[in-house]
């Protein structure tokens, strides 16, 4: 009893950890590809801690502040559900299907409390998050049907069994990885994905109105959110890990290529952007799922 | 004991805040130009944690950049108004300190200070960005020493500041 509590506790704020480990390096890496120094290492705990320190919180009311706090729970439910070496949790009792709908919970959270003011902008930003979501969602439910077909399970834990002894499923589907790559990086809202906040179009989207403390529960949701998508590649397509460190540095490597992708490109119209998701991505995983499925 | 935990909790806060700046960087004169070298690889402002930002809610320091006309003001008053406590003003060049050649204008304000209260003003016409940057630290230690106070000022002189922006706008 007391260690699941512990564990109820321990395991969010490990992913916690993790999420902000990731932002303080993405400070640092974007400014040294742009010849900079940069800010400070733990300059993300300082903006955290000052925003939830603000003496001032504005709300438009209840589902406004609410909103943050879904995105929140939904995202720390989804960390449960992800296997972590050594900790299988509740991927027993909900499988990859489950957790696909939970990690949208993060996303609604969000498109409520945005909806809630009367800011065009944010209403604009959700319906880019919304649209966005529709996009990069087709070529993933193709490539998570062709891993359950490729392990006959359906349970991440067996997923990353399966995959022991360095049978990744990047080597035994690679189309399928690159399609999971491309999906994971979308998801993440990186350049050239992030027409959702856009500062230059509409202003952080659906975070405009927040501040103070609530913009503090949305960048925590950030971290998380980073720690879910990143974690799920690894344990889908580079077979877990045996140990936290390797895991630690596998999403370390998957994350360091995504940020020197965002440093590069720019960005997509909302139409250009599901123009791509179901163009290339999603003919690609069909072809994976038809080699799956002739194997 | 009450009021010493509660000063060492604003003592942490403050320490905290001058890491974290935020800045909204309203563009309504040339000084504005000043800004990007500032923001970028030459000058890095990032170094000292502070970082451009886009709207007024998340947002801590509002830099007026040159001159502001009565149209702009009218603008500026209702982004200040929106940023959360505790917020920080600079006046940027000596157009928003005392008018600058704009000083006999019809349509520009002369002090910025009369309308929304600044904390602190750059002088220069325009100002290099070391001097920016010089401002911004000037800025870390005063709210580091609790003297960055408009906010506060704002509040409690609210009937003279709006006394004075009512004269102008109307
Ligand atoms: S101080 Fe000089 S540079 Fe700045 S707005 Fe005025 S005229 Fe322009």
């Amino acid at each position: 009893m007391v260690s699941t509590i512990l564990i109820a506790i321990c395991v969010p704020l490990l992913a916690f950890a993790i999420g902000l480990t990731f932002i303080m390096f993405k400070l640092k890496i974007t400014a040294r590809v742009q010849r900079r120094y940069g800010p400070p290492i733990i300059q993300p705990i300082y903006n955290l801690l000052k925003l939830l320190l603000k003496e001032d919180n504005i709300s438009h009311g209840v589902i406004f502040s609410l909103g943050p706090i879904i995105a929140l729970a939904g995202s720390i439910l989804a960390v449960f559900f992800i296997p972590i070496p050594g900790l299988n949790l509740l991927t027993g009792s909900g499988d990859l299907i489950a957790l696909l709908y939970i990690m949208a919970i993060g996303s609604l959270g969000m498109a409520l409390g945005a909806g809630n003011t009367a800011n065009p902008n944010a209403s604009i930003g959700i319906s880019r998050a919304l649209t966005l979501m529709f996009g990069y969602d087709l070529p993933l439910v193709i490539i998570v049907i062709s891993v359950i077909l490729q392990y006959h399970t359906t349970n991440l834990a067996d997923i990353v069994a399966a995959q022991a002894n360095g049978h990744w499923t990047l080597w035994t589907l690679p189309l399928s990885a690159i399609v999971g790559f491309v999906v994971t990086y979308g998801a993440l809202g990186e350049h050239p994905f992030d027409i959702i906040t856009a500062p230059h179009e509409v202003a952080t989207g659906p975070m405009v109105e927040y501040g103070g403390k609530h913009l503090g529960f949305l960048m925590i949701n950030h971290m998380f959110h980073i720690y879910i998508e990143i974690a799920l590649f690894v344990d889908l397509f580079l077979g877990g890990a045996s140990n936290l460190f390797w895991f630690y540095i596998k999403m370390f490597g998957v994350f360091f290529i995504m940020m020197l992708c965002d440093e590069v490109f720019l960005r997509f119209k909302i139409d250009d952007a599901v123009r791509f998701f179901w163009k290339w991505p999603t003919v690609v995983a069909l072809i994976s799922l038809i080699i799956v499925l002739v194997k | 004991m009450e009021k010493m935990t509660q000063d060492q909790v604003r003592t942490i806060a403050n320490m905290l805040r001058k890491r974290s700046l935020w800045m909204i960087h309203y563009c309504t004169g040339c000084g504005a130009m000043e800004l990007p070298p500032t923001m970028t690889s030459r000058y890095d402002m990032s170094r000292l944690g502070l970082a451009p930002f886009v709207t007024s809610r998340q947002a801590d320091i509002l830099l007026i950049t040159g001159y502001l006309n009565v149209k702009t003001l009218r603008r500026v008053i209702t982004v200040y108004e929106q940023m959360l406590d505790p917020k920080y003003v600079i006046g940027f060049g000596s157009c928003a300190l005392n008018g600058g050649v704009y000083w006999d204008s019809y349509a520009v304000i002369k002090q910025l200070d009369r309308y929304i209260p600044a904390d602190l003003y750059i002088a220069g016409c325009m100002p290099r960005p070391e001097a920016i940057i010089t401002a911004f630290q000037d800025l870390m230690d005063l709210i580091d020493s609790g003297k960055a106070d408009g906010y506060k000022r704002y509040k409690r002189d609210l009937a003279y500041y709006k006394e004075n922006q009512r004269k102008v706008l109307g």
